[in-house]
């Protein structure tokens, strides 16, 4: 497709646009890294290697990758099944449990959405009312717990895979699986050879997409967790702390840190997105 | 082909994780708000610091949505239309709030905007305009967490429709304006409401960016969030009610979304 230069009623456009844009998100952005920078190196290494601050990003990293392994493994399932187990028909007529699935199915898929419809407060006392002290189940997690952290971030999460998952599955002709399972290819060997090779990028984009949103996730977790230093306290919560105390160059640096990681998740995004589009 | 038993323990799996994450919880708050029956949550939703927390909520959305609309278009129109240096930053810049902290956001805002310490926020302040702890501050983080929503849904259609209809209108004799307004804007036409309603969902329940950049006086500057926040301890029939009725706004949202989509595919 062709792209114009700019004449000058669109520059006068691109300029406002641009005006607007710095103000909302350049400026801000750049704050934070001008602050971080502005303590030099000294202060990085003070913040980070502070115990209260080093115990919330080790906890935060820990958590996160844990629900992202979840989150491909149970993402890719729900998306497959989604996708590829559509109800079976014997003669002609479903039985009950097919009919069932069916119906089952069309609510799974619109479960999968409801994360992203609910505030994360909201998400927050939600999960409280099942796993934290009056928990009709007898999961007293929250909030003292570091697996109410981890139900909080799957909770969060867990659109990510399944949606980016299942459009490329939907896509997939299935000509080249039956073609190799009637060559005589086991049901795991397609699997793993046919299947798994055209879905592994979308799963590694939900995956980076899951691990920065668990990494930076603040709202859900005010609630459900004591964020008590050294055990439960996360590093949203501990940034917000820095910023509440006007701790402004403690709160930079930790914020520049979130911020290189956010960055680089949006990276691998673009690389495999672009590879993905031209294999395609 | 999978056994039997095998594909049902996989539907059990997905059925029995997404119950006990996601539907139960759901459902056992739905089931403890609506307890009292709905003239108890009526009366709950009408106290006044609830009827405030609404209203600035509702205010600081609708302004920042129609902000977002309008600059969400302008840049799309840009990204695809026109080449010019950092365009690929521009657009990888976009997708950022999707994925970093809206502490982080906060944050920014602060160092910008603050009357205390702010870069710009200083003059601002002796000028006597406040932006942070104040309704525009609230609308400048709803408007960072929720730019690339519309950005997202437009940009693909405008590559999609391409440039002809545009290159005709313009060899006819129409104008930059014109050509935007009668053929441009008809074909996104859809792809702007699913990113309006999609930004307004997450506008409503944004809640840590708006946080940071807030007074949070119960009563005067308080949104719906931090309120379920506040009262969640000492108020959680409050906080009960308020929350099913964001949880509400943002699944009719994304029900919308999802219902205009199909009936999109079928025409």
């Amino acid at each position: 497709m062709s792209r114009r230069r700019l004449d000058r009623g669109a520059g006068l456009g691109l300029g406002a646009a641009m005006i607007w844009f710095s103000l909302l998100v350049l400026i801000p952005l750049a704050a934070i890294v001008v602050k971080a920078a502005g303590g030099g190196l000294a202060t990085f290494g003070h913040v980070l290697t502070e115990s209260e601050t080093r115990d919330a990003l080790l906890l935060t990293v820990k958590m996160s990758v844990l629900v992202t392994v979840v989150n491909v493994v149970l993402g890719t399932l729900i998306a497959w099944e989604l996708v590829r187990d559509r109800p079976r028909r014997v003669g002609g007529a479903a039985g009950v449990g097919e009919w069932l699935w069916g119906k089952v199915r069309v609510v799974v898929d619109l479960v999968i959405d409801i994360p992203f419809a609910l505030p994360t407060i909201v998400a927050g006392l939600v999960l409280l009312s099942l796993y934290g002290p009056h928990s009709p189940l007898g999961l007293h997690w929250a909030p003292t717990t570091q697996k109410a952290i981890l139900v909080a971030i799957a909770f969060v999460t867990l659109p990510f895979v399944v949606r980016t998952v299942q459009p490329v599955l939907e896509e997939l002709d299935t000509d080249v699986e039956d073609a190799a399972a009637s060559l005589g290819a086991a049901r795991f060997t397609v699997l793993r050879r046919i299947v798994l090779p055209a879905v592994l990028p979308a799963i590694f984009a939900g995956a980076s997409l899951s691990f920065a949103r668990g990494l930076s996730e603040y709202g859900s977790l005010v609630l459900l967790s004591s964020n008590s230093p050294h055990r439960t306290e996360t590093v949203s919560v501990r940034l917000f702390a820095f910023i509440e105390q006007s701790n402004t160059e403690s709160a930079a640096a930790l914020a520049t840190v979130l911020l290189v990681v956010a960055l680089l998740a949006i990276l691998v995004l673009d690389v495999v997105q672009r590879r993905v589009a031209r294999h395609g | 082909m999978a056994s039997l038993g095998g594909r049902w323990l996989r539907r059990l799996i997905v059925v029995g994780y997404l119950w006990l994450l996601v539907l139960w919880p759901t459902w056992y708050v739905a089931k403890n708000t609506l307890v009292g029956g709905f003239g108890a949550f009526w009366d709950l939703l009408r106290l006044p610091e609830v009827t405030s927390a609404l209203e600035v909520t509702a205010r600081v959305s609708v302004i920042a949505v129609a902000i977002n609309v309008v600059f969400g278009v302008w840049l799309s129109v840009v990204l695809v239309r026109y080449r010019f240096p950092g365009r690929r930053v521009l657009s990888a810049l976009i997708d950022l709030p999707l994925s970093v902290s809206p502490v982080v956001v906060g944050l920014a805002l602060m160092l910008v905007y603050s009357p205390a310490y702010g870069w710009f926020g200083k003059p601002l302040s002796s000028a006597g305009v406040q932006i942070v702890f104040a309704t525009p501050g609230m609308v400048l983080a709803t408007c960072f967490v929720t730019l690339p929503l519309v950005i997202r849904e437009v940009v693909p259609v405008l590559e999609e429709l391409g440039e002809d209809q545009e290159q005709a209108a313009r060899s006819l004799g129409a104008g930059t304006w014109q050509t935007f307004r009668r053929i441009t804007v008809p074909g996104i036409r859809w792809a702007l409401v699913y990113g309006l309603v999609l930004s307004l969902a997450r506008a409503l329940g944004e809640f840590g960016a708006v946080k940071v950049v807030s007074s949070r006086i119960a009563g005067k500057s308080m949104t719906a969030t931090t309120l379920v926040e506040a009262r969640s301890q000492f108020a959680p029939h409050e906080a009960y009610a308020l929350s099913f009725l964001l949880a509400f706004a943002g699944v009719v949202c994304l029900v919308i979304v999802a219902l205009l989509r199909s009936l999109g595919e079928k025409s």
